[in-house]
Protein backbone atom coordinates (compact mmCIF):
# COMPACT_ATOMS: atom_id res chain seq x y z
CA UNK A 1 0.00 0.00 0.00
CA UNK A 2 1.25 3.82 -0.58
CA UNK A 3 2.02 5.60 2.20
CA UNK A 4 -0.57 8.48 2.65
CA UNK A 5 0.77 11.96 1.25
CA UNK A 6 1.22 14.34 4.50
CA UNK A 7 2.88 17.75 4.75
CA UNK A 8 6.57 16.88 4.16
CA UNK A 9 5.41 15.61 0.83
CA UNK A 10 3.57 18.79 0.63
CA UNK A 11 7.30 20.36 1.58
CA UNK A 12 9.02 18.59 -1.25
CA UNK A 13 6.25 19.70 -4.06
CA UNK A 14 6.48 23.55 -2.76
CA UNK A 15 10.61 23.03 -3.74
CA UNK A 16 9.51 21.67 -7.27
CA UNK A 17 6.76 23.89 -7.81
CA UNK A 18 8.52 27.39 -6.49
CA UNK A 19 11.35 27.74 -9.56
CA UNK A 20 8.25 27.27 -12.10
CA UNK A 21 6.30 30.13 -10.56
CA UNK A 22 8.43 32.98 -11.29
CA UNK A 23 7.75 32.76 -14.21
CA UNK A 24 3.91 33.12 -13.93
CA UNK A 25 3.98 37.34 -13.82
CA UNK A 26 0.36 37.57 -14.12
CA UNK A 27 -0.59 35.55 -10.80
CA UNK A 28 0.55 39.35 -9.01
CA UNK A 29 -1.87 41.18 -11.09
CA UNK A 30 -5.21 40.17 -10.36
CA UNK A 31 -6.94 42.65 -12.71
CA UNK A 32 -4.98 41.36 -15.60
CA UNK A 33 -6.37 38.20 -15.32
CA UNK A 34 -9.81 36.42 -16.36
CA UNK A 35 -12.13 36.61 -13.24
CA UNK A 36 -15.20 34.35 -12.43
CA UNK A 37 -16.80 34.42 -9.41
CA UNK A 38 -19.58 31.39 -9.07
CA UNK A 39 -22.64 32.40 -6.73
CA UNK A 40 -22.30 29.86 -3.66
CA UNK A 41 -25.02 30.59 -1.48
CA UNK A 42 -27.50 27.96 -0.55
CA UNK A 43 -29.54 28.43 -3.72
CA UNK A 44 -26.72 28.04 -5.86
CA UNK A 45 -25.25 25.08 -4.28
CA UNK A 46 -28.48 23.18 -4.27
CA UNK A 47 -28.45 23.77 -8.00
CA UNK A 48 -25.02 22.34 -8.62
CA UNK A 49 -22.64 25.76 -8.17
CA UNK A 50 -20.17 23.21 -6.52
CA UNK A 51 -19.85 20.88 -9.82
CA UNK A 52 -20.12 24.45 -11.99
CA UNK A 53 -16.91 25.87 -10.01
CA UNK A 54 -15.09 22.38 -9.77
CA UNK A 55 -15.74 22.25 -13.98
CA UNK A 56 -14.64 25.77 -14.60
CA UNK A 57 -11.46 25.19 -12.34
CA UNK A 58 -10.25 22.28 -14.09
CA UNK A 59 -11.23 23.39 -17.57
CA UNK A 60 -9.51 26.32 -17.61
CA UNK A 61 -6.14 24.68 -15.87
CA UNK A 62 -6.73 21.88 -18.59
CA UNK A 63 -6.59 24.25 -21.28
CA UNK A 64 -4.30 26.25 -19.91
CA UNK A 65 -6.33 29.83 -19.83
CA UNK A 66 -4.77 31.65 -16.45
CA UNK A 67 -7.99 32.67 -14.85
CA UNK A 68 -9.46 33.02 -11.12
CA UNK A 69 -12.20 31.70 -10.00
CA UNK A 70 -13.35 32.67 -6.37
CA UNK A 71 -17.04 32.66 -4.64
CA UNK A 72 -18.83 34.90 -3.52
CA UNK A 73 -22.95 34.98 -2.30
CA UNK A 74 -26.38 35.10 -3.60
CA UNK A 75 -26.92 37.63 -6.48
CA UNK A 76 -30.34 37.73 -6.26
CA UNK A 77 -30.64 35.63 -9.36
CA UNK A 78 -32.16 32.36 -7.11
CA UNK A 79 -34.12 31.09 -10.15
CA UNK A 80 -31.17 31.16 -12.54
CA UNK A 81 -28.61 29.07 -10.14
CA UNK A 82 -25.86 28.26 -10.64
CA UNK A 83 -24.72 31.77 -11.94
CA UNK A 84 -21.70 33.21 -12.49
CA UNK A 85 -20.02 36.56 -13.01
CA UNK A 86 -17.90 37.14 -15.73
CA UNK A 87 -15.11 39.52 -15.94
CA UNK A 88 -12.74 39.67 -18.65
CA UNK A 89 -10.07 42.58 -17.75
CA UNK A 90 -10.75 46.07 -19.37
CA UNK A 91 -14.57 44.67 -19.82
CA UNK A 92 -17.28 45.34 -17.62
CA UNK A 93 -18.61 42.14 -15.69
CA UNK A 94 -21.24 39.95 -17.22
CA UNK A 95 -23.57 37.36 -15.46
CA UNK A 96 -24.34 33.99 -16.58
CA UNK A 97 -27.49 32.30 -15.18
CA UNK A 98 -28.14 28.31 -15.68
CA UNK A 99 -24.13 27.65 -15.56
CA UNK A 100 -24.06 23.75 -16.03
CA UNK A 101 -20.86 22.02 -17.19
CA UNK A 102 -21.99 22.20 -20.62
CA UNK A 103 -22.98 26.24 -20.16
CA UNK A 104 -19.67 26.32 -18.77
CA UNK A 105 -17.98 25.36 -21.62
CA UNK A 106 -19.50 27.27 -24.22
CA UNK A 107 -18.63 30.17 -22.56
CA UNK A 108 -15.00 29.60 -21.79
CA UNK A 109 -14.86 28.40 -25.68
CA UNK A 110 -16.82 31.32 -26.92
CA UNK A 111 -16.93 34.50 -24.20
CA UNK A 112 -13.40 33.82 -22.98
CA UNK A 113 -11.26 32.47 -25.89
CA UNK A 114 -13.11 34.52 -28.80
CA UNK A 115 -14.79 37.03 -26.53
CA UNK A 116 -17.89 36.46 -28.09
CA UNK A 117 -21.04 36.69 -25.96
CA UNK A 118 -23.15 33.56 -25.30
CA UNK A 119 -26.93 33.31 -24.58
CA UNK A 120 -27.93 33.03 -20.95
CA UNK A 121 -26.60 36.45 -20.16
CA UNK A 122 -28.88 37.72 -16.44
CA UNK A 123 -30.58 40.44 -16.26
CA UNK A 124 -31.57 39.51 -19.96
CA UNK A 125 -30.31 42.26 -22.45
CA UNK A 126 -28.79 39.96 -25.11
CA UNK A 127 -29.60 37.25 -27.38
CA UNK A 128 -28.45 35.52 -30.62
CA UNK A 129 -30.57 36.59 -33.44
CA UNK A 130 -31.55 33.15 -34.04
CA UNK A 131 -33.95 33.07 -31.04
CA UNK A 132 -35.89 35.67 -32.39
CA UNK B 1 -29.47 19.78 -0.65
CA UNK B 2 -28.37 16.52 -1.72
CA UNK B 3 -25.96 15.44 0.70
CA UNK B 4 -24.29 16.42 3.89
CA UNK B 5 -20.85 17.82 2.25
CA UNK B 6 -22.93 20.75 0.37
CA UNK B 7 -24.58 21.53 3.70
CA UNK B 8 -21.23 22.26 5.39
CA UNK B 9 -20.25 24.40 2.05
CA UNK B 10 -23.25 25.78 2.51
CA UNK B 11 -23.00 26.80 6.12
CA UNK B 12 -19.49 27.86 5.80
CA UNK B 13 -20.85 30.24 3.46
CA UNK B 14 -22.28 31.94 6.68
CA UNK B 15 -19.21 31.84 8.20
CA UNK B 16 -17.42 33.52 5.32
CA UNK B 17 -20.01 36.33 4.94
CA UNK B 18 -19.39 37.29 8.85
CA UNK B 19 -16.23 38.10 8.16
CA UNK B 20 -14.80 35.33 9.88
CA UNK B 21 -10.59 34.43 9.48
CA UNK B 22 -10.45 31.38 10.50
CA UNK B 23 -13.48 28.46 10.47
CA UNK B 24 -13.43 25.11 12.52
CA UNK B 25 -15.35 22.34 10.57
CA UNK B 26 -15.49 19.13 12.55
CA UNK B 27 -17.02 16.08 12.10
CA UNK B 28 -17.11 13.06 14.34
CA UNK B 29 -18.69 9.46 13.78
CA UNK B 30 -19.52 7.68 16.49
CA UNK B 31 -21.08 4.21 15.69
CA UNK B 32 -21.33 3.29 19.55
CA UNK B 33 -24.03 6.03 20.14
CA UNK B 34 -25.01 5.76 16.73
CA UNK B 35 -24.30 9.65 15.96
CA UNK B 36 -22.63 11.48 13.41
CA UNK B 37 -22.27 14.94 14.39
CA UNK B 38 -21.55 17.96 12.32
CA UNK B 39 -19.93 21.22 14.27
CA UNK B 40 -19.26 24.59 12.13
CA UNK B 41 -17.40 27.31 14.18
CA UNK B 42 -16.34 30.57 13.56
CA UNK B 43 -14.54 33.89 14.93
CA UNK B 44 -16.78 36.31 12.47
CA UNK B 45 -19.29 38.97 14.04
CA UNK B 46 -21.98 36.97 15.68
CA UNK B 47 -25.55 37.10 16.04
CA UNK B 48 -27.23 39.05 18.35
CA UNK B 49 -29.90 37.09 20.28
CA UNK B 50 -32.88 38.48 18.33
CA UNK B 51 -31.22 37.19 14.82
CA UNK B 52 -29.86 33.98 16.79
CA UNK B 53 -33.43 33.13 17.50
CA UNK B 54 -34.93 33.79 14.47
CA UNK B 55 -31.82 32.20 12.48
CA UNK B 56 -33.33 28.39 11.42
CA UNK B 57 -36.46 30.33 10.48
CA UNK B 58 -36.63 29.99 6.89
CA UNK B 59 -38.39 33.13 6.44
CA UNK B 60 -35.64 35.06 7.43
CA UNK B 61 -32.38 36.16 6.04
CA UNK B 62 -29.90 38.87 6.77
CA UNK B 63 -29.40 39.29 3.05
CA UNK B 64 -31.17 41.93 1.11
CA UNK B 65 -30.99 40.38 -2.19
CA UNK B 66 -33.69 37.79 -1.41
CA UNK B 67 -36.28 37.16 1.06
CA UNK B 68 -35.29 33.84 2.39
CA UNK B 69 -32.29 32.29 4.33
CA UNK B 70 -32.68 28.24 3.96
CA UNK B 71 -29.59 27.43 4.83
CA UNK B 72 -29.77 27.17 8.64
CA UNK B 73 -33.29 25.94 8.26
CA UNK B 74 -32.63 22.55 6.00
CA UNK B 75 -29.90 21.94 8.09
CA UNK B 76 -31.28 21.68 11.27
CA UNK B 77 -34.33 20.03 9.31
CA UNK B 78 -32.64 17.29 8.11
CA UNK B 79 -30.80 16.67 11.37
CA UNK B 80 -33.73 15.95 12.92
CA UNK B 81 -35.53 13.88 10.38
CA UNK B 82 -32.62 11.52 10.98
CA UNK B 83 -32.97 11.39 14.91
CA UNK B 84 -30.74 13.93 15.81
CA UNK B 85 -30.63 17.43 16.99
CA UNK B 86 -29.55 21.11 16.54
CA UNK B 87 -28.02 23.73 17.97
CA UNK B 88 -27.18 27.32 17.23
CA UNK B 89 -24.66 29.12 19.76
CA UNK B 90 -23.34 32.89 18.93
CA UNK B 91 -22.15 35.75 20.04
CA UNK B 92 -21.94 39.48 18.97
CA UNK B 93 -17.83 39.84 18.08
CA UNK B 94 -16.79 36.71 19.38
CA UNK B 95 -18.53 34.20 16.67
CA UNK B 96 -21.03 31.34 16.15
CA UNK B 97 -21.52 27.45 16.44
CA UNK B 98 -23.87 25.35 14.96
CA UNK B 99 -24.00 21.70 16.05
CA UNK B 100 -26.21 19.30 13.81
CA UNK B 101 -26.42 15.47 15.13
CA UNK B 102 -27.29 13.12 13.12
CA UNK B 103 -28.86 9.35 13.18
CA UNK B 104 -25.63 7.89 11.87
CA UNK B 105 -27.04 4.68 10.52
CA UNK B 106 -30.38 6.14 10.47
CA UNK B 107 -32.44 5.68 7.14
CA UNK B 108 -32.94 9.65 6.59
CA UNK B 109 -29.46 10.80 7.51
CA UNK B 110 -28.55 12.53 4.05
CA UNK B 111 -24.97 10.87 2.61
CA UNK B 112 -21.96 12.46 3.27
CA UNK B 113 -21.19 13.13 -0.61
CA UNK B 114 -18.18 14.68 -1.69
CA UNK B 115 -16.52 15.91 0.92
CA UNK B 116 -13.17 16.19 -0.32
CA UNK B 117 -14.48 18.00 -3.18
CA UNK B 118 -16.18 21.04 -1.05
CA UNK B 119 -12.78 20.94 1.15
CA UNK B 120 -10.65 21.43 -1.92
CA UNK B 121 -13.23 24.63 -2.84
CA UNK B 122 -12.58 26.08 0.33
CA UNK B 123 -9.36 25.59 0.25
CA UNK B 124 -8.99 27.04 -2.83
CA UNK B 125 -10.78 30.12 -2.62
CA UNK B 126 -9.12 30.86 1.05
CA UNK B 127 -7.39 33.79 0.42
CA UNK B 128 -7.84 35.31 4.39
CA UNK B 129 -10.11 32.62 5.55
CA UNK B 130 -8.31 29.76 7.13
CA UNK B 131 -9.58 26.66 8.05
CA UNK B 132 -9.43 23.66 10.29
CA UNK B 133 -10.76 20.58 9.55
CA UNK B 134 -11.10 17.55 12.04
CA UNK B 135 -12.69 14.68 10.85
CA UNK B 136 -12.67 11.71 13.64
CA UNK B 137 -13.84 8.26 13.24
CA UNK B 138 -13.35 4.63 15.45
CA UNK B 139 -10.66 4.13 12.92
CA UNK B 140 -8.36 7.81 13.12
CA UNK B 141 -8.48 11.29 13.41
CA UNK B 142 -7.54 13.86 10.48
CA UNK B 143 -6.85 17.10 10.52
CA UNK B 144 -5.98 19.55 8.45
CA UNK B 145 -5.13 23.28 9.19
CA UNK B 146 -5.02 25.36 6.24
CA UNK B 147 -2.48 27.62 8.29
CA UNK B 148 0.09 24.77 8.35
CA UNK B 149 -0.75 24.75 4.54
CA UNK B 150 -0.13 27.92 3.48
CA UNK B 151 3.44 28.24 5.59
CA UNK B 152 4.58 24.83 4.34
CA UNK B 153 3.98 26.09 0.86
CA UNK B 154 5.67 29.78 1.58
CA UNK B 155 5.25 31.81 -1.86
CA UNK B 156 3.63 29.01 -3.64
CA UNK B 157 0.17 29.82 -3.89
CA UNK B 158 -2.36 27.31 -2.47
CA UNK B 159 -4.62 27.66 -5.63
CA UNK B 160 -1.59 25.88 -7.98
CA UNK B 161 -2.93 23.18 -10.06
CA UNK B 162 -0.10 21.21 -8.70
CA UNK B 163 -0.55 21.77 -5.24
CA UNK B 164 -4.21 21.16 -5.66
CA UNK B 165 -3.71 18.50 -7.33
CA UNK B 166 -1.52 16.90 -4.30
CA UNK B 167 -4.06 18.22 -1.69
CA UNK B 168 -6.80 16.32 -3.33
CA UNK B 169 -5.42 13.08 -3.24
CA UNK B 170 -3.86 13.76 0.15
CA UNK B 171 -7.59 14.33 1.96
CA UNK B 172 -9.17 11.49 -0.09
CA UNK B 173 -6.53 8.94 0.94
CA UNK B 174 -6.51 10.46 4.89
CA UNK B 175 -10.36 10.23 4.55
CA UNK B 176 -9.95 6.68 3.07
CA UNK B 177 -7.74 5.61 5.57
CA UNK B 178 -10.02 6.93 8.87
CA UNK B 179 -12.63 5.17 6.94
CA UNK B 180 -15.36 7.63 6.71
CA UNK B 181 -19.32 6.97 6.83
CA UNK B 182 -21.09 7.43 3.24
Amino acid sequence: MNKIKNLADLKKLQSEVQSKIKLREKGDHPDMLVQIKVSMATCGIASGAKETMAYLIEELEHQGIDALVTQTGCMGYCYAEPTIELTIPGQPPVVYGFVSKAKALEIIEKHIKLNQLVDGIIPVAYSTIDNH
Amino acid sequence: MKDLSLHILDIVQNSIRAQASLIGIGITESPGENQMIISITDNGSGMSTEQLQRAADPFYTSRTTRKVGLGLALFKQNAEMSGGSFRLESELGIGTKVTATFGLNHFDRPAMGDLTGVLLLLIGSSGETDYVFKHQTPSGVFELDTRELKQTLGNVPITHPEVRKFLKEMIRENLEQIKISE
